[in-house]
């Protein structure tokens, strides 16, 4: 139940990847095709997302009154300095001991700045890219299909191969 | 497992499938823009609400604009009724039953012990803080500034698809002219 619990959402996002798998591999209508790849698509980022979320977490955006803090110190580079070194302080000492125990101090690190758990930025950042590049390639495609229905009068693929074979 | 993830879950799957079996195609690119606005639903959820807005507008609104214009251009045009597909189906079912194999040696959902909680993690949120003089947006500031050669390369790629868009469906008006000069 544990192992149910703490793996569903990549089921779901496999699932969904294997639907847009289906309809680029069994749909003969080109433009099938394409939504079967978008449907892909929008699963892959949600296995990154997934994959970013922590259990009490939020959004990384930084409340307002944490921002003022900052922004008010006015001494920051030596700021970035003093939270290197702790860091370094933080692995030296982590060092001395075992493997559990360096995992269990990173735990503790993991996501929580100023109090207030954050979840991943990483995935996010990534996915706001691939969406742009997604839609670019989405909307070179479908010209492409108008092309083809320009030429050959048809978007199903089966006809459009046969038209090819005949001299 | 909360009650409104397990419903927008159930609505997901249940959107796929309909978009695989639909052979209208407007009925199908409806369907993929309620796809995308519950993958968004679902991205917010889960911490990330720039995706998430990303999403909507990009996935739900652009591209469903594209492929209806597309849908104009190319005129009605239905898949037709086909006996059920067995092999794609049965390659399908394979490669999930590898993923889903695959996953069971995967950190679980949330944990805060997964290594891609553990490493550069916490250091972006405090040296964003740091470096940013104080802009709110981790996100933001990840992906304007630490990653942005690599946004100015997504630009590039966004302006060479639109020049290829262009090129590809510009009208040649003086084609007749060229085949009778070929002849």
């Amino acid at each position: 139940m544990e192992q149910v619990v703490g793996l569903y959402n990549y089921w779901v996002v496999i699932f969904l990847m294997m639907t847009g798998f289906y309809m680029v591999i069994a749909r003969r209508n080109l433009m099938k095709s394409i939504i079967g790849l978008n449907i892909f698509q929008t699963s892959v980022f949600l296995l990154y997302i997934t994959m970013g979320k922590i259990h009490g977490g939020t959004a990384p955006i930084v409340p307002p009154r944490i921002v003022q803090n900052h922004a008010h110190d006015g001494h920051a580079d030596g700021e970035a300095a003093g939270h290197a070194a702790t860091h370094a302080a933080e692995v030296a000492h982590a060092a001395g001991k075992s493997v559990e125990e360096v995992v269990e101090a990173g735990a503790r690190m993991s996501g929580e700045v100023d109090g207030i758990i954050y979840s991943n930025p990483l995935p996010s950042v990534l996915m706001l890219t691939a969406i742009v590049v997604g839609i670019a390639t989405t909307a070179l495609a479908l010209s492409l299909i108008v092309r083809i229905r320009e030429d050959y009068g048809t978007i199903d693929e089966e006809k459009i191969l046969e038209m090819d074979r005949l001299p | 497992m909360n009650l409104i993830v397990f419903t927008i879950l159930a609505m997901l799957a249940a959107t796929a499938v309909t978009v695989a079996r639909i052979r209208d195609l407007w009925a199908a690119i409806m369907f993929t823009g309620i796809y995308s606005f519950l993958s968004a639903s679902w991205m917010l959820i889960l911490d990330a609400p720039d995706v998430a807005f990303t999403e909507a507008a990009v996935g739900a609104g652009i591209s469903t604009v594209l492929m209806l214009s597309t849908l104009v251009l190319i005129g009605p045009s239905d898949a037709g009724r086909r006996k059920p597909a067995l092999v794609p189906l049965t390659v399908v079912a394979i490669t999930g039953c590898a993923l889903v194999y695959g996953t069971l040696d995967m950190p679980h959902f949330g944990d805060p012990n997964d290594p891609i909680h553990l490493h550069p993690r916490p250091s972006f949120v405090e040296k964003s803080q740091v470096d940013m003089h104080g802009l709110p947006n981790v996100i933001t500031a990840v992906l304007a500034s630490y990653r942005g050669y690599d946004t100015l390369g997504e630009t590039t790629v966004v302006l060479t698809a639109g020049i290829a868009v262009l090129l590809i469906l510009r009208k040649e008006k003086d084609e007749p002219e060229r085949e009778a000069a070929a002849q």
